[in-house]
């Protein structure tokens, strides 16, 4: 009991104000983010039928990458901090960063492959990037598995730091590998990758509709970490109190 | 030096110090240590070649009616082979001296921990290597393939190097978990991918006699894997047990 004490807490802090803010704007933005890219972004100039309606789930696909890729760069930094300041609060962060990473990763993946069968004929191809995505899910789904196994809290937050650390370093020699294989992903900034099958030029309301997209999942990133770091610090504080009155 | 001079020094010191050539008599102990071990009880090669026996054959009668020439499957055979037989092997690593209760004893070698790690991750290369040559030689009869070719020792060499480098530190991670057995090939494989894929494009490479040229990039994956792994479980490995 001596890092926690139990103080009633009447009425709304400011933390509580950001966390109802920063949802009813996640809300928000991705209501309009689903009604930009339906109807505001003009449909792809240069491809025809299913190719173009289908296109328009790229401002998903992309939120969710974006979102994927937050997720596990801020988990880098909560482990790399957790195991230079041994506050559990920094492991929290990372847990958090990459349970919403996790589900990121997989909308990215799912939102791929409905595009792919129009795009590419296929649901899934050997690509280097669907290859790397997939294998960096697995790679932190494994992170979360194996917290669950250790009982001690700090021994936990210890070990699933260094595992995330590694864990990161592999996912750009994942890349390098199944680069090296034939790509036929469109590479949308960039170079400019002459096997790409799919790809589509982009004007200016698609990059603006890109740019919203982004922004807002960056917005629904940031909701859904911070309300998942403050759920897990309460759920230490209540581990903690238990202890005390056992 | 006296028993007055030898408590003065604190514990932690007595572990450290010492010089290259002490620092590796230290790993070669911790290796000797862990291969005397398995000259005695034999429950880690064993287990390790007849699971691999096993496994080629089942591939080979997999695969036996719908593929027509065996080297199109046997660099995935290999290293399929060469990864999962490997798990049984690391999971004895650190799970076995949390079996016996010898964990502590080993903690409390005179030895820092990092010596620890690389006598590991030596034994662990030794008997994982043993258990490639078995495999290279049960598919040499049941796939009638010759891979004893250099280029592709060498990327078993590079590729199994990278694998207990990662495997050990995961190995000790996952030594008191509650589903150890389980979880370190779950924490393992996906960390696993780049040497999977460089290794089965060497062994094809080796097997359709590709010139060193063709397969360099291939290489410097494997070497680069190896490097950055080895140097960061390095650093990682002392923080594992730094409260026992």
């Amino acid at each position: 009991m001596s890092s926690t004490t139990l103080k009633s807490r009447g009425g709304w802090r400011g933390l509580d104000i950001l966390q109802l803010v920063l949802g009813l704007l996640a809300m928000a933005a991705m209501t309009f983010v689903m009604w930009a890219s339906l109807y505001l972004a003009p449909a792809a100039s240069n491809l025809a039928g299913d190719e173009q309606l289908a296109q328009r789930i790229f401002y998903i696909h992309m939120g969710c990458n974006i979102g994927a890729l937050a997720g596990f760069l801020v988990s880098i930094v909560g482990s790399i901090a957790y195991l230079i300041t041994r506050n559990l609060s920094w492991d929290r962060v990372t847990q958090a960063a990459i349970e919403v990473g996790v589900i990121c990763g997989m909308g990215t993946i799912l939102t791929g492959m409905f595009w792919a069968k129009p795009t590419w004929n296929t649901y899934w191809t050997w690509d280097p990037r669907l290859t790397t995505s997939t294998i960096t899910v697995l790679v932190y789904l494994a992170y979360l598995l194996f917290r669950n196994g250790i009982d001690d809290r700090r021994t936990r937050a210890r070990f699933s730091s260094i595992y995330a650390i590694l864990a990161f370093l592999s996912v750009p020699l994942t890349f390098y590998s199944a680069r090296l294989f034939r790509s036929i992903h469109p590479v949308v900034y960039g170079s400019e990758n002459a096997e790409a099958q799919g790809d589509f030029a982009v004007g200016a309301t698609m990059s603006q509709v890109i740019t919203y997209s982004i922004v807002a999942f960056c917005v629904l990133f940031s909701a859904l970490v911070i309300l998942r770091w403050r759920q897990l610090g309460t759920e230490d504080t209540v581990a903690e109190l238990r202890e005390g009155v056992e | 030096m006296s028993l007055d001079t030898d408590l003065r020094v604190p514990p932690v010191a007595m572990r450290l110090g010492g010089g290259t050539t002490a620092y590796l008599r230290k790993v070669g102990a911790i290796c000797v240590k862990d291969l005397r071990a398995e000259l005695r009880g034999r429950e880690v090669l064993s287990t390790m070649t007849a699971f691999s026996v096993l496994a080629v054959l089942i591939f080979g009668m997999g695969f036996d009616l719908r593929v027509p020439r065996s080297e199109m499957i046997a660099p995935g055979v290999l290293w399929v082979v060469i990864l999962f037989a490997g798990v049984l092997g690391l999971n004895r690593s650190f799970g076995a001296e949390v079996d016996r209760g010898t964990l502590p004893a080993l903690l409390l070698a005179p030895v820092e921990r990092s010596a620890i790690y690389f006598g590991k991750v030596l034994a662990n290369l030794l008997f994982t290597l043993a258990t490639t040559l078995v495999i290279l030689a049960v598919m040499f009869f049941i796939f009638d393939l010759n891979m004893f070719h250099p280029y592709n020792l060498l990327a078993v060499f590079l590729g199994v190097l990278g694998y207990v480098g990662v495997g050990t530190i995961f190995a000790a991670l996952t030594a008191n978990n509650r589903a150890r057995e389980t979880m370190l090939p779950i924490l393992l494989l996906p960390v696993m991918a780049p040497v999977f894929v460089a290794g089965v494009a060497l062994t094809a490479g080796a097997i359709d006699g590709k010139s060193f040229d063709n397969l360099r990039q291939w290489f410097g994956i494997l070497a680069a894997f190896d490097a950055i792994f080895i140097v960061v479980a390095y650093l990682l490995f002392d923080l594992i047990w730094e409260d026992a």
